[in-house]
């Protein structure tokens, strides 16, 4: 996918003033917080968030040995181990399997990779027709190929009326204005797609070590067609998403829908392991496996670590103040809110990504939500000091850094800068105990006001109190 | 392809730090995670599981009967699909084709299922009653299919198969399978979408209704 990261400010500015965004937004939100913490209350959830976070690391201590098992385990039922240092090799394989067994027409369940990856582009130059199937990718597709505003809920941007036009566009038929009728009518065009495909791509929600299983979780149903009725199946994830045993599957399916939808449960959640057996009647007879790096090893025992354990379930951007006011497009890559705003210049370049880890209030709602206690505004704290330490913040700001850190070297003067500060802001307050256009900084105040400073320096207080 | 797997694998155990001693004592460690199987912490479930699994699978927008044994299936098949006017053509499992279904009236064919069946009828591997949830293997006898290509969903469930969590679900799975079966779906309801302004409809691709008939004496 095209990197527009560079380009947040100005797109989270015209989203901020999208009115109609703002309410499809806040409904979201409602809906999702909500869920979460009624579904949430039903377990042990500090408990459990506990154990998912040891499980998540203990596949990742050990990684390499892991994927060994998982490769030993998967090949030995029937599957093929490929592997993918990023995305071009990803689109080179999955066209090579398409190519090697004649494949014309490929269904697809969601998978974030295959956004890294580009990979409906290159299929489509390969002469393969990629038809995506969640409801929500499936829209976005038939929209000119627009990306995913959010990683479960890609349409969360869009209106039902917007919806509805599209359909009637696209698919030739009568306007539909109902939600339920539009669901129909895109299951229709998509049955037919389901049984005339030869090829099924699908992400992975986990790998199974133990067994050489793949575990996939969707709610309407289309992941297990795309892993039933092609000839073929091919799944990409991660190489970070190995979990050890069958058991941890089961921890983790106790959180992960409902940190992600809030539900107890997901619809829909299949382990998948091997091919179609000689007896059986349905099931794919060609599986493999693509394991991709495409950034995620460099993550291993760096400061970035932690972000490895991530399980894609959301809940940090649906409880994030800054997603819930601009969206998921202006992140301009794959992943958005704080989740995308650590790993988008993790993957893409930390050059490239400039304001992601700036575009957060640091209030931690996401580190709280996080069902495996990923450290979000450590981490963004972590890249903004590589930011500073690259040189790569705007000159003004170094600048006023290291006029600060010249104060700071000479006490006096500092005294005096500090004392002059206060005398302005007091100034500025007209006598009030609030500042309603801050001088230096007109647009900070736009929309709040500045409290007076108690009328000295905390260095004059504090003398005036040892005196006493 | 294979210089891939090298260099990915080589960066991993050199990010690591892994080297030939502490892999051998990385392996000793993992497989004593896998002999180990340790669980994580489990939510209290009440010990009956039958009343549990139906009001857990209502609330996933199932409906629920029971009857007493397997041969009462197909008169309670036949009664649930015509309350609601549904086809009396139906697929289901080859496993369940000996049943009596003509005598209840209903045309049953034992396969797996295509795009024209609009009623598929299962039984299950077992289900979990911590949350509703039925859980089908594939096999010759049991194909996939049957519970995904048809608007309705029909699963006879025997109630001495329900088990409490997804752990014993799967104990069940090693104890009586050896290895997994291709498939091992999870189905928690009809399928469901939330995508058009995360408004709930069911039915997306899947069924747009899964019908429960508990078998109190199986």
């Amino acid at each position: 996918m095209q990197i527009r990261s560079m380009h947040f400010k100005g797109r989270a500015s015209a989203a901020a003033a999208d009115r109609v965004l703002q309410g499809k937004l806040a409904t979201a939100k409602g809906l999702f917080v909500d869920g979460r913490r009624r579904a949430v209350a039903e377990i042990d959830l500090e408990a459990t968030r506990e154990a998912s976070q040891a499980i998540r690391n203990r596949a990742v201590a050990h990684l390499d040995l892991w994927l060994e098992r998982f490769e030993q385990e998967a090949t030995r039922r029937g599957g093929q181990v490929l592997w993918a240092r990023d995305g071009a090799e990803i689109c080179r394989l999955v066209t090579d399997i398409a190519r090697r067994h004649g494949v014309k027409k490929a269904i697809k369940s969601k998978s974030m990779l295959s956004e890294e990856a580009g990979l409906n582009a290159a299929l489509e130059a390969a002469g393969v027709q990629p038809v995506e199937t969640d409801l929500g990718e499936y829209i976005l597709q038939i929209n000119d190929n627009e990306p995913p505003s959010h990683i479960i809920a890609p349409v969360i941007h869009k209106t039902k009326e917007e919806v509805a036009d599209l359909f009637a566009r696209v698919h030739q038929k009568p306007r539909k204005t109902e939600i339920g009728e539009m669901t129909r009518e895109a299951r229709e065009m998509l049955r037919t797609h389901f049984l005339s495909a030869d090829m099924g791509i699908s992400g992975g929600n986990f790998l199974v070590a133990e067994t050489g299983s793949v575990a996939l979780v969707t709610n309407e149903g289309n992941g297990r067609m795309v892993t039933t009725l092609p000839r073929v199946h091919v799944v990409i994830t991660g190489v970070e998403k190995v979990v050890p045993t069958l058991e941890d599957l089961a921890t983790l399916m106790r959180i992960l829908p409902r940190s992600a939808t809030g539900q107890s449960i997901s619809n829909y959640f299949s382990v998948l392991t091997g091919v179609k057996r000689p007896e059986d009647t349905d099931g794919p007879e060609h599986l493999y496996f693509i394991l991709v790096d495409n950034g995620r090893v460099d993550l291993l025992g760096s400061d970035f670590q932690d972000m490895l354990r991530c399980i894609r379930c959301a809940a940090c951007m649906n409880h994030c103040p800054v997603y819930q006011t601009i969206g998921g497009h202006a992140y301009g890559w794959v992943y958005p809110g704080p989740m995308g705003s650590v790993l988008t210049p993790l993957f893409v370049g930390i050059e490239n990504a400039l304001d992601l880890p700036h575009a957060a209030t640091m209030c931690n709602q996401c580190g709280v939500v996080c069902p495996v206690k990923i450290p979000l505004p450590d981490l963004m704290r972590k890249l903004r000091e590589q930011q500073v330490e690259r040189r790569l913040r705007p000159w003004g700001e170094r600048a006023a850094l290291k006029l600060w850190a010249w104060l700071a070297r000479h006490p006096s003067l500092y005294a005096f800068a500090a004392k002059f500060g206060v005398r302005y802001l007091n100034w500025l307050a007209e006598g009030g105990d609030r500042i309603r256009v801050m001088g230096v900084a007109p647009s900070w105040t736009a929309g709040r006001d500045f409290p007076t400073p108690e009328g000295r320096t905390f260095r004059e207080l504090y003398k005036t109190r040892r005196n006493e | 392809m294979q210089d891939s797997r090298a260099d990915i694998l080589g960066r991993i155990r050199s990010r690591l730090g892994r080297t030939a001693e502490n892999a051998a004592s990385g392996r000793v460690e993992i497989e004593a995670v896998l002999a180990r199987r340790e669980q994580g912490p489990r939510p209290a479930v009440e010990a009956d599981l039958a009343a549990r699994m139906r009001v857990r699978s209502e609330a996933l927008s199932s409906t629920v009967e029971e009857v007493a044994r397997l041969e009462d299936a197909p008169a309670a098949v036949a009664r649930y699909l015509a309350g609601l006017n549904l086809p009396s053509a139906a697929v289901a499992w080859p496993q369940l084709a000996g049943l009596d279904w003509a005598g209840a009236g209903l045309q049953v064919e034992g396969r797996a299922a295509n795009g024209d069946d609009l009623v598929g009828i299962t039984g299950v591997f077992c289900a979990v009653a911590e949350t509703g949830t039925l859980a089908l293997l594939s096999g010759p006898d049991t194909p996939a299919t049957a519970s995904l290509l048809p608007e309705t969903h029909i699963a006879l469930v025997p109630v001495s198969r329900i088990v409490t969590g997804m752990e014993e679900a799967f104990d069940l799975m090693r104890a009586e399978c050896g290895e997994l079966p291709r498939a091992v779906n999870f189905i928690s309801g009809p399928s469901r979408t939330g995508d058009i302004e995360q408004t709930l409809v069911l039915g997306a691709h899947g069924p747009y209704r899964v019908h429960i008939v508990l078998l109190r004496d199986c």
